[in-house]
């Protein structure tokens, strides 16, 4: 409860959580898919208010976490290249690879450069035609039109020094390999409250249909994802499996089509490995043949990536929702952001992160005890 | 990488072809690319991801979502994502 003044509105927050309590009766289990809710719900204590029962699962939803690393092995081994300059976020340059991470690469003399957008990637580029120009593509649907929207104009400018390494995942897909697991608890899910603002939720219903389970389209400030929960547990409790929008202020049914159709026009859909998962059939973009003069992966045949996991490291199974991250024997030991093992660890939206950043180190057996 | 920041349309403007705009967030003025918000306007608010307005939103929701990230230190983290070599760039 400590960290219900660090609500925006704690009185707001407190009459929500009053009146999730009186609308639950029995226990249930809620997935959060995006790693940004996620963050928000440890860093917020969301979950420590739920009604005892009622418990959070921390999907799959952080990009930087779910790469896989046999991509960051690719990346590490075309930033190593002479002629190359490789663009990132920010957040991709600490992922632990095989056996380095990019920062690493950077400091033994590669051009590693962070950047804000995947356009001044497109600039560098242009600036700097004697080198090849790559940016690390990862991310959700949310992160796709940015991608897309370079790639076309560095194909209308001729930027013929520009690639990308492209490892987009998708979120439905990933709901449904997560109902169709033969070990899952998850009965709703809040859906990505900024995924849904460029794709809309038409998406959705027939998942909810199909599986018999209620998605609500939530926001990420605490309050946000509480009236998620709020309606979730509703939809829970009566037996409903309804498809609903509680972050109307962004979200619409529809989307961003404008960024829907330069996304049909530069991606398409096709299986992707996702790190700790395996892989999930059509649940990733990868460029189409239009745009595959701008494919890194083709213009640096990098072979011989032998990617070999931390063997201390569980994040798959947190990934999956099958373990909390104070449950994973490394966490906080081996494992620290400042050394994570795993890239769950890394980002400030993995699971682990937000454990750790947060001061969950309650031990495994109060955890279950509570 | 996630996170969407609200900001206020300041200027549009086009660039080789590409409608572009200055984006005021919270004092710190960007350059944002517009090309999928072919409806905003100066002194809309919109919500905007590495550098890419998504969609429009109201402002009083834009002021409520800026003043949780001011709060949580998440605005710094997320506009200050850049190094010298990319900045003179922008
Ligand atoms: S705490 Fe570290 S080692 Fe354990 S699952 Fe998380 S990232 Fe992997």
């Amino acid at each position: 409860m400590k960290y219900l003044t660090e609500f925006r509105d704690g009185e707001v927050a407190s009459r929500m959580a009053k009146e999730i309590r009186q609308i639950v009766t029995r226990p249930w289990c809620i997935m959060e898919v995006c790693g940004g809710q996620t963050h928000s719900i440890i860093r917020n204590g969301i979950d420590q208010l739920l009604p005892e029962g009622v418990e959070m699962v921390h999907g799959p939803g952080c990009p930087v976490c779910v790469t896989p690393l046999e991509v960051i092995d690719r990346a590490l081994a075309i930033a190593a290249q002479p002629e190359v300059i490789l663009c990132s976020f920010g957040d991709m340059l600490r992922v632990p690879g095989t056996d380095k991470d990019l920062f690493q690469v950077k400091s033994a003399g590669a051009d590693v450069r962070i950047v804000y957008s995947p356009l001044d990637a497109v600039k560098i580029a242009i600036k700097n035609p004697e080198k090849e120009v790559v940016f690390f593509g990862v991310g959700f649907e949310t992160t796709a039109p940015p991608n897309a929207m370079a790639l076309h104009i560095a194909r209308q400018q001729g930027v013929r020094n520009f690639s990308m390494l492209v490892s987009h995942v998708l979120v439905p897909p990933a709901i449904e390999a997560i109902m169709q697991s033969e070990s899952n608890r998850v009965q709703a899910f809040l859906a990505a409250g900024h995924v849904c603002s460029v794709m809309g939720y038409w998406q959705y219903p027939p998942i909810a249909e199909k599986y018999r389970v209620p998605i609500v389209v939530s926001g990420f400030e605490p309050l946000d994802i509480m009236e998620g929960l709020r309606r979730t547990l509703l939809q829970l409790e009566r037996g409903e499996h309804r498809v609903d929008n509680a972050y109307e202020r962004i979200v619409t049914f529809d989307g961003n089509r404008t960024a829907q159709q330069l996304l049909a026009e530069v991606f398409e859909v096709c299986d992707r490995p996702w790190r700790g998962i395996g892989v999930i059939p059509a649940s990733g973009w990868r460029l189409n043949a239009a745009y595959h003069d701008f494919d890194a992966e083709r213009r640096f045949a990098v072979t011989d990536i032998h990617a070999v996991e931390s063997p201390l490291c569980h994040s798959g199974e947190v990934l999956r929702g099958a373990l909390k991250p104070n449950q994973c024997p490394a966490f906080g030991k081996q494992c620290t952001p400042r050394h994570p093992l795993g890239a769950t660890m890394v980002s400030s939206e993995g699971a682990c992160a937000a454990y750790y950043n947060y001061g969950r180190y309650i031990a495994v057996e109060e955890l279950t005890h509570a | 990488m996630c996170l969407a920041i609200p900001g206020r349309i300041e200027e549009i403007i086009e660039k080789d072809g590409v409608r572009m705009g200055h984006v005021n967030f919270d004092g710190i003025l960007k350059e944002v690319c517009l090309a999928y918000v072919p409806e905003i306007a100066v002194g809309d608010y919109t919500i905007v991801h590495v550098g890419f307005a998504l969609s429009r939103i109201d402002e009083e929701s834009a002021q409520k979502t800026l003043a949780t990230f001011r709060q949580t230190g998440l605005l710094e983290e997320e506009l200050g994502a850049e190094e010298p070599a990319a900045k003179e760039t922008l």
